[in-house]
């Protein structure tokens, strides 16, 4: 039968991490920390999760390492395009910005 | 060739290149990276969007995040279920294996029935597509459109559980509807992988 059964990790460890981690992340937004430190505390522990989750339950870990390449192409297309945004993003600002200090002037006279 | 292949009569052609077991698996994979690339989007935009905004409300201060804690505790628990309903399943137990993937399909209910909930408080405090009391209005556009999304994804999911249910129920062995439950399953940890970004992302940060 060519339906190898994989080797099933200790799901109940994988349980555990996911749970604790979630309480780290919780925890950690209520640190005196400054705002980007917990940003990148966050977004790190949500990969760590994202990668044990795929990795075991997904068992991606046992898959072919290739197919792995197709996990991970939207993400980093997804980080890109935060990139390919943020220029604009920044424009729209700077414009609207821009307006409301127009708009606020004759109000003054 | 697989026992699923030889019991319908299909002659299936060649070797799936990356996953030996079955095409299907291979199928769920790309679906699912691109699947992954509309909810990269979405995130990518909220990230952009709110990181030019002169007025975005503090999330985690205007959502509350008890609830979506519990809901996230949830997701998470109906993983297990979901990887153990695939483990009773590998050791031939077909009713164990429907008990857990009933589990499975009643968390998703459940998480569906809080996001419910938890929409109706919102709107009733006035967060609303196009508009709320605490800033920019793109942060309520985001929210119900980032977290609706993910919510049609759970009920989609949950359809799926009950539908592969039967599946394994009318299946003669347990090793036949294997491979379809594993793929159900890649699903539904998805499900689970995004619902961890968008809590983190849309909550938390």
């Amino acid at each position: 039968m060519a339906t190898a059964e994989h080797k099933h990790p200790n799901y109940m460890a994988i349980f555990w991490y996911l749970a604790i981690l979630t309480v780290i992340e919780i925890a950690v937004i209520y640190m005196p920390l400054a705002k980007f430190t917990i940003g990148v505390l966050l977004c790190a522990l949500a990969l760590s999760k994202a990668v044990l989750v795929a990795m075991y339950f997904m068992h991606l870990r046992f898959e072919r390492r290739t197919l792995g390449m197709v996990a991970i192409t939207p993400l980093v297309i997804a980080t890109l395009l935060v990139f390919v945004l943020l220029p604009d993003g920044f424009a729209v600002m700077k414009r609207t910005v821009g307006v409301k200090a127009t708009a606020t002037e004759p109000a003054k006279r | 060739m697989s026992q699923a292949a030889s019991m319908h009569g299909a002659v299936e052609p060649a070797e799936s290149p990356l996953t030996p077991e079955s095409w299907g698996k291979l199928g769920m994979w790309i679906f699912l990276a691109g699947d992954a690339v509309g909810f990269g989007t979405l995130l990518a935009g909220y990230g952009a969007m709110r990181a030019t905004s002169a007025d975005w409300p503090s999330p985690f201060e205007v959502l509350g995040i008890n609830l979506t804690a519990l809901m996230t505790f949830l997701l998470i628990c109906s993983s297990v279920t979901m990887v153990k309903a695939l483990e009773w399943l590998g050791k031939g137990d077909k009713t164990r294996a429907i008990r857990f993937l009933f589990f499975t399909a009643l968390g998703g209910a459940i998480f569906v029935s809080l996001q419910a909930y938890e929409w109706t408080h919102l709107i009733h405090r006035g967060l609303h597509i196009n508009g709320n009391p605490w800033g920019a209005s793109l942060f309520g556009t985001s929210f119900f459109l980032v977290t609706g999304f993910h919510g049609l994804h759970v009920t989609g999911g949950v359809i799926y559980l009950l539908s592969i249910m039967r599946v394994v129920a009318r299946r003669p062995s347990p090793a036949a509807s294997y491979n379809a439950v594993e793929i159900t399953g890649l699903y539904w940890h998805f499900v689970d992988l995004v619902w961890i970004m968008v809590f983190t992302f849309m909550y938390l940060l």
